[in-house]
């Protein structure tokens, strides 16, 4: 029987046989049972997985009648960072036009709302052509970006300076300082934008400087909501856990530090939320069949709670995409097929 | 289907089954180019295409919003800016 060609979390190639593959997709699915205490795949999810990996084709793709939305982050700089000379407004179409996009997404190079918010007023003229030349629904995305706000880039102690010198009030006191600050800037960005026609607001890489992140995300969607019902506003996440750096904060009433996908969607589904990014890590030492089953379990228990649209993040270093500058598309559409299909999602 | 998850919240199988309700079509036409190019550019929804009269950007939008009885932002500015009603 002929090995089956495959990669490890980095990207390298890695020739398994078809039970070490099976030995790795049961170990990967146990692993996020043990973590989130989510159920595990059924024996027909996990033999499909294994049929994806077999397929001996190097592109694979969602069986007809279950395509999905597609949904971006930093859209505006994908085609720049290739060294292509274009703008904005002609990047969003060249999404639109040449390669289908569902969705557009404008953004600035430095993707957080607190460097947005001075020059918001220069954001709008490419939010209005935008607007006139396309006919997708437009968001505008960037990051809480909670490390923006602590010393010497912020105002607030820096929490990473307190906590070492045993200093957790005074942390816990900088960490929530920086949440005031965060959401008045994500709802000030946020509102210009819905104010001048965008169709949605993207906050995204939310997590990524723990639960205070979270928190900010979560009271910036809640503020818009009641502001702006009928604004979209899609909330990705940086990674699967939501590390405890404050350790206390909670969003009616749940404690956020510790909260896999399968919570992290409630939350912010009781925001107002309207669609939902899971972030699942990769692990670069391991290989894609581990990485792959890993990433299905966490988010299949995502999306079978979710009332609202689950976008999972399939994008480089997670949910089973190996974390290289240049995706290999044989683990790309694997990935894609693999969540898709066993996690019955709404989009990536 | 990316407006109705959007801003209604809608799940893929519902955004899927209302849009192809509204337009008269079945699920699987709606993933379908060669379909969906006709139905485009009947109901001047866009498409992409080299010939005279194509109907683009906010046009299209406000064609969108009328056929499949959704609010889009930009048409509700756009119509309130120039006191226009449709």
């Amino acid at each position: 029987m002929a090995n089956i060609l495959t990669r490890t979390g980095d990207g390298y190639h890695l020739e398994m046989t078809e039970d070490e593959v099976r030995r790795d997709i049961d170990k990967g699915i146990q692993d996020a049972v043990d973590r989130a205490g989510v159920a595990p795949l059924e024996q027909d999810e996990i033999q499909h997985l294994l049929e994806i990996f077999k397929c001996p084709d190097k592109i694979v793709g969602v069986e007809s009648g279950k395509e999905v939305c597609l949904s971006y982050d930093g859209m505006a700089s994908k085609i720049r960072r290739a060294h292509i000379i274009i703008n904005r407004v002609q990047t969003l179409q060249v999404f639109e036009r040449a390669l289908a996009a569902d969705s557009l997404e404008l953004t600035h190079i430095d993707y957080s709302y607190k460097p947005v918010k001075p020059i918001v007023g220069f954001e709008l003229p490419d939010l209005d052509l935008v607007l006139n030349s396309t006919v997708a629904p437009v968001f505008y995305g960037a990051m809480p970006n909670l490390g923006l706000y602590s010393q010497p880039d912020g105002p607030c102690p820096n929490p990473a300076d307190l906590l070492p010198l045993g200093k957790i009030e005074e942390a816990r006191r900088s960490y929530e300082a920086a949440i005031e600050l965060a959401v008045s800037d994500i709802v000030y960005v946020a509102s210009q934008m819905y104010e001048a026609g965008v169709d949605g607001i993207n906050i995204d890489t939310v997590g990524a400087a723990g639960d205070a992140d979270f928190l900010a995300a979560l009271l910036a969607t809640e503020k818009l909501k009641r502001k702006y019902p009928g604004i979209g506003i899609e909330m990705g996440m940086a990674g699967e856990f939501v590390l405890g750096m404050h350790g206390e904060l909670t969003y009616q009433g749940v404690r956020l530090a510790g909260l896999y996908p399968q919570d992290q969607v409630r939350m912010a589904e009781k925001a107002g939320a309207t669609i939902f990014g899971p972030a699942i890590n990769i692990v670069t030492s391991g290989s894609l069949p581990w990485n792959i089953a890993r990433s299905v379990t966490f988010t299949k228990a995502c999306s079978a709670v979710s009332s609202i649209p689950v976008h999972a993040n399939l994008g480089m270093g997670v949910c089973g995409i190996p974390l290289a500058l240049t995706v290999p598309v044989d683990a790309l559409s694997r990935a894609s097929k693999a969540h898709v299909e066993i996690c019955r999602l709404d989009g990536l | 289907m990316a407006r109705l998850q959007l801003n209604r919240g809608l799940r893929i199988d519902a955004a899927k089954k209302q849009v192809a309700d509204q337009l008269g079509l079945a699920v699987r036409d709606i993933a379908d180019p060669i379909v969906m190019s006709e139905v485009r550019e009947d109901l001047n929804i866009f498409r992409v295409s080299e010939g005279p009269g194509t109907v683009d950007g906010m046009a299209a939008k406000i064609n969108i919003a009328r056929k499949l009885d959704i609010e889009i932002n930009c048409v509700n500015l756009f119509k309130k800016r120039t006191g226009l009603a449709f």
